[in-house]
Formats: C-alpha cells, structure tokens, sequence
C-alpha cells in the first residue's frame, strides 16, 4: 500500500497511473500530448527523431515508440495510455491495436473476444 | 431564480463521436443512438437553458505538469480542442460566463469547495462525447454550457465521497442564482472500461447494472468504495463512473425515472440515465 496515493497494485495485468509513475513518464507524456496539436504531427512526421529529441526522450523510450511497445511504455516508462493513443494520430494505430498489443494478441485475436466488434477503432 | 431540473448520466466513449460525425446508422449503433433520443426529447420538454457537465479532460487542455482535481470553465464561447485526430465540426460550445462566476462565488464561498477557475478553456470528448447527443447545435448550440473538469486519470484522485458533496454544492449554488435557469447537471465518463496492461478490455456488465440501479436509488451506498474497488470492478479507467455521483448529488434524493439504457458491445459500457429532479416536476 502506497501512503502517497493510497492504493496498491493488487489487480493483476493492471498499472494504475499514480504520481510516481506520471513523475517518470513526464517527457514521454509530454511528448504524446503534443501530437494533438497538428503542426506537431506534421513535425514528427517528418523528423521523429529530431522531433523525439526536442523533448529529451532516452534512446529507450524513443526505441519502444518506434517498436509500438505500449505495454513496456506504460508498464516500465511511466506512459499514460491516455496520451500514447495520440500517436495514432501520426501512426494510424488505434485503441484495439495498442490493447492487442498490451494483451499479447493480435487485432484480429482480440476482436473475437468482443461482444460486438466495432468499425470505430477508438 | 435558478432551478435544477434534470439529471443525466451518460459514457463519453470517443467511438460514439467518431460515429456520430460520421453518422453511422450501422445496426451496432443503433441501441447507441436510441438511447439519447428519450434524453433528449426529455431536456427539450423540460425547457432546459444550461448544462453543467461533469466530466474529465483526456490532455486536451490539461496536462500531468499541472493537474488540476476540480475546474470549472468560465467563458461564453469555448473552443473545440484537437485530441490527435483533427478538431470535430461542431461549433464552439457556448458557455455562460456570468452564471458560472456565480457558481464559482457560490461553490468557494459559501461551500468551500475551492476549485481552479477557468476563463480558457479547450473542449474535450469527455464532454463533447454527449453534449451533441443532448441538445440542437446546428448552426449553434440551444444550451449555455458550464464545464466542470475532474481530475480521474492521475493518482490520488479525489473520493467519491467528495464528488458526492460537489453536487450538493452544486445544488445550493444554482438555487441562489437569482436570474431565470433551468438547469440540467449531466455526469459523464464510463462504465466499466479497461485500457492498461494485460487486463485490457476488461469490462463487467452486472456491476455497471448494479451502478445504474444505485445511483438512481441508493447513490448513497456507492460514496464509500474506495478507489481499488471501482479499478476491480470496472476496470483501472472506469473510476470515471465517479463522475455520475457529482450529477446526483446535485438532485433531490428521490427521483423520478425518465429512462436508462445500457450497452456494452466492445471496450466500454454504454449508458444514458435520464432522471427528473423530484422539484421539478
């Protein structure tokens, strides 16, 4: 039990996003919030490693952007999945993708677990 | 004088948008799209003038640099935020900054609940989610909107406990503006969702019913669950379901039901509650 935030990390398969995880994600965070603006887009578009640099990302975090890691980024980088779903804005990659991912699964195996599989992907 | 005259509870899954502006009539849409139409025909009857919508930024405006727990906008016109796809068509909201100094006047000094006041501030799905599935807005919106902003994403979030009493300052506040509103208090976010970890997609329909069912009848019995509990249950981001209890705070404690609809078909449950403020009917 965390005296700072209260609440453990008992539910297996899950990262709850506390101060000390957003305190290590910061640049990485930073850097997704960014992309919701399009001019960044167009930026790390056209450069992602010097746009990457710009927010003084490690070469780890920039290398699990690169591999669409969300699972490491989340559970070992801090990442909150709320501002990693902005670099679908640039990737294409939506919600059931980077769940897949999280998963282990593949778009396709995770969709059959659904009751209904929506088109709309976030 | 001020009057609150419906509650409503709704999800603000950012498929339901997508669909929207792209009016998908799909089939799986349906029960969607035929859970809003009783809502809204309902706020049209009750002549309501302003919403209140509780709801969360998803780093739209908000960052992790400086978080604020609760915010309340107060602007007359709020810009609709670009989250990573492009900005949606649909025209500025239109707030109403007057009523919301008096609600900010009335919540910090006669209930002490001191929030961040707001005087920009950019719209995000969790509130633009239901807004147009509530109320007219071509060319413009027919509502003046206040934006109340929780902080749900970064850890330690306020209690539910403590959004409960959000409503019930909100109720006070509202009963002592002394210019004519009718208001409606929409609450947003949920229900059961999971979007971290191998847990992903982790979605629980009894308990998002047995949600729905106390927060029109018991809403009390819902105010003590600790944060750990709602994660279990709902899911790591369905603490957003916290959110509905500052909507039912604000009403009285009986209610009459106007409608509930509930669907869960991928990631997210889905579910709009209409209830009539027993004053007001």
């Amino acid at each position: 039990m965390s005296k700072e935030t209260g609440h453990s990390d008992h539910i297996p398969g899950t990262t709850v996003f506390t101060g000390q995880r957003s305190a290590k994600g910061l640049q990485l965070n930073k850097f997704a919030y960014s992309l919701r603006l399009a001019e960044n887009r167009a930026a790390f578009e056209a450069d992602p490693e010097t746009y990457m640099n710009n927010y003084k990302l490690s070469d780890w975090e920039k290398q699990k952007i690169v591999e669409k890691d969300v699972k490491a980024l989340i559970e070992e980088g801090g990442g909150s999945i709320y501002m990693l779903i902005k670099l679908g804005g640039v990737t294409g990659e939506g919600l059931a993708s980077m769940g897949a991912q999280q998963r282990g699964e593949s778009v396709e195996e995770f969709m059959k677990t659904r009751n209904v599989p929506l088109k709309q992907n976030t | 004088m001020g009057k609150i005259v419906a509650g409503i509870g709704s999800s603000h899954i950012p498929s339901i948008g997508n669909a929207y502006d792209q009016n998908d009539q799909s089939p799986e849409w349906q029960p969607c799209w035929e859970g809003y139409k009783p809502a809204k025909a309902f706020l049209k009857e009750k002549g309501v003038t302003h919403a209140i919508v509780i709801y969360n930024d998803h780093g739209t405006d908000f960052f992790y640099d400086k978080c604020p727990t609760f915010a309340m906008g107060a602007a007359d016109e709020y810009p609709i935020g670009d989250e990573g796809w492009g900005v949606r068509d649909l025209p500025p909201v239109k707030g109403d900054a007057d009523f919301s100094w008096h609600l900010a006047n009335s919540l910090i000094m006669d209930s002490e609940f001191d929030l961040t006041v707001c005087q920009e501030m950019v719209m995000d799905h969790g509130l633009l989610v239901p807004l147009p599935l509530l109320f007219d807005h071509d060319p413009e919106w027919t509502v003046k909107t206040v934006p109340l902003h929780i902080n749900v994403l970064q850890h330690p979030l306020p209690t539910p406990n403590r959004i409960w009493k959000l409503g019930h300052a909100l109720r006070k506040a509202v009963e002592s503006y002394p210019e004519d509103a009718r208001v409606a208090v929409v609450g947003t976010g949920g229900l059961s969702h999971q979007l971290n970890g191998t847990r992903f997609g982790h979605t629980n329909e009894g308990w998002d019913e047995e949600f729905l069912d106390k927060i029109e009848d018991d809403p009390e019995a819902l105010i003590d669950i600790p944060h750990d509990i709602w994660m279990e249950r709902g899911g790591a981001e369905s603490v957003e379901m916290m959110m509905w209890l500052g909507m039912r705070g604000a009403l009285t404690p009986d209610v009459n039901k106007i409608h509930r609809s509930y669907y869960m078909p991928m990631l997210t449950g889905m579910a709009v509650t209409v209830m009539e403020d027993a004053k007001a009917a």
